[in-house]
């Protein structure tokens, strides 16, 4: 299933780039939600992140024959959009300041969750809340950039380590670091917003509960 | 291979991603029957990544799509032979 995706995918570049520019919409057509989700995260904002997806887009167009197959080209999309989201984000840096101290990276992983013993699980009406999901995109928005970046392409995005390594251009390691400073962070933002819900029956999502 | 609270902590990440070695996956796995704040750790950043994956979490706004093929189109109209 999979490789066929991929041998359709190599197919329709090919085609593309032989003429049948029209295919180009059908090529982007599945990764449209990856390319919105991954500049929204980062720039917070609608209307902008919409803008820069279709920047993203036209760019990945225009920069096709660039494209060398050598990693996947989704993972190609997400570089381009990543450094779309960064340009602009670097270009209204100073407006507002609401990122938390960045911890260093260095060192043994100093860092402390909000210990928490009154609730075990978010019940599922719970995470139908949309305050929290509210509270979620609030607290992702608040991460400093660098964790942001490997969380999204992580944790929203579903990418694997390497992709993500591919993406931000480090090293797997570092993906690695990056994510778990930044899970951590998010569960001490989030925790005060969980407490008090009543145990239950964990369920049926994807990667988490196999 | 005995951890306390604060080398459990390291490794939630780790252990969510199923990526810890045997050894300290064993050790980890001990500590967390035991401590009832170890196991709330790591449920609420379990639970906070069930949340984030959750499609509904990030919503694509309403004719996304459309605008975005409008905008190709346009494109693609102006550049059509990919500089070959």
């Amino acid at each position: 299933m999979k490789a066929a995706t991929v041998t359709n995918e190599s197919a329709l570049i090919g085609r593309v780039l032989a003429g049948e520019t029209e295919l180009f919409h059908e090529l982007i057509r599945p990764y449209e939600r990856l390319v919105y989700v991954t500049i929204f995260a980062i720039l917070k904002n609608e209307t902008e992140a919409e803008d820069a997806a279709q920047e993203t887009m036209i760019s990945a167009y225009r920069n096709l024959r660039s494209f060398r197959g050598e990693a996947k080209f989704s993972t190609w999309l997400v570089t381009i959009a990543m450094n779309e989201a960064r340009k602009r984000l670097r270009k209204a840096k100073s407006a507002a300041e609401n990122s938390l101290t960045e911890p260093t990276e260095d060192g043994d992983g100093d860092f402390t969750p909000a210990v928490l013993t009154d609730w075990r699980e978010i019940p599922l009406e719970a995470l139908e809340r949309k305050e929290l999901k509210d509270k979620l995109r609030e607290a992702v928005a608040m991460l400093p950039e660098k964790y942001r970046e490997v969380f999204v392409l992580r944790d929203i995005e579903e990418l694997n380590q390497e992709e993500t390594a591919a993406a931000l251009g480090i090293n797997v390691t570092l993906v690695k670091v990056r994510l778990h400073r930044a899970r951590m962070m998010l569960q001490k933002l989030l925790v005060p917003y969980l407490k008090g819900q009543a145990p239950a029956r964990t369920g049926f999502f994807r990667r988490w509960f196999q | 291979m005995k951890l306390d609270c604060k080398h459990v902590w390291e490794h939630i990440s780790g252990y969510l991603d199923k990526q810890l070695d045997p050894e300290l996956l064993a050790a980890v796995e001990r500590h967390l029957e035991n401590c009832e704040i170890c196991s709330a750790v790591l449920d609420s950043t379990r639970n906070i990544l069930i949340l984030t994956a959750d499609d509904r979490t990030y919503e694509l706004p309403v004719g996304y799509s459309e605008r975005l093929h409008e905008k190709l189109a346009l494109a693609i109209a102006k550049a059509p032979d990919m500089g070959g």
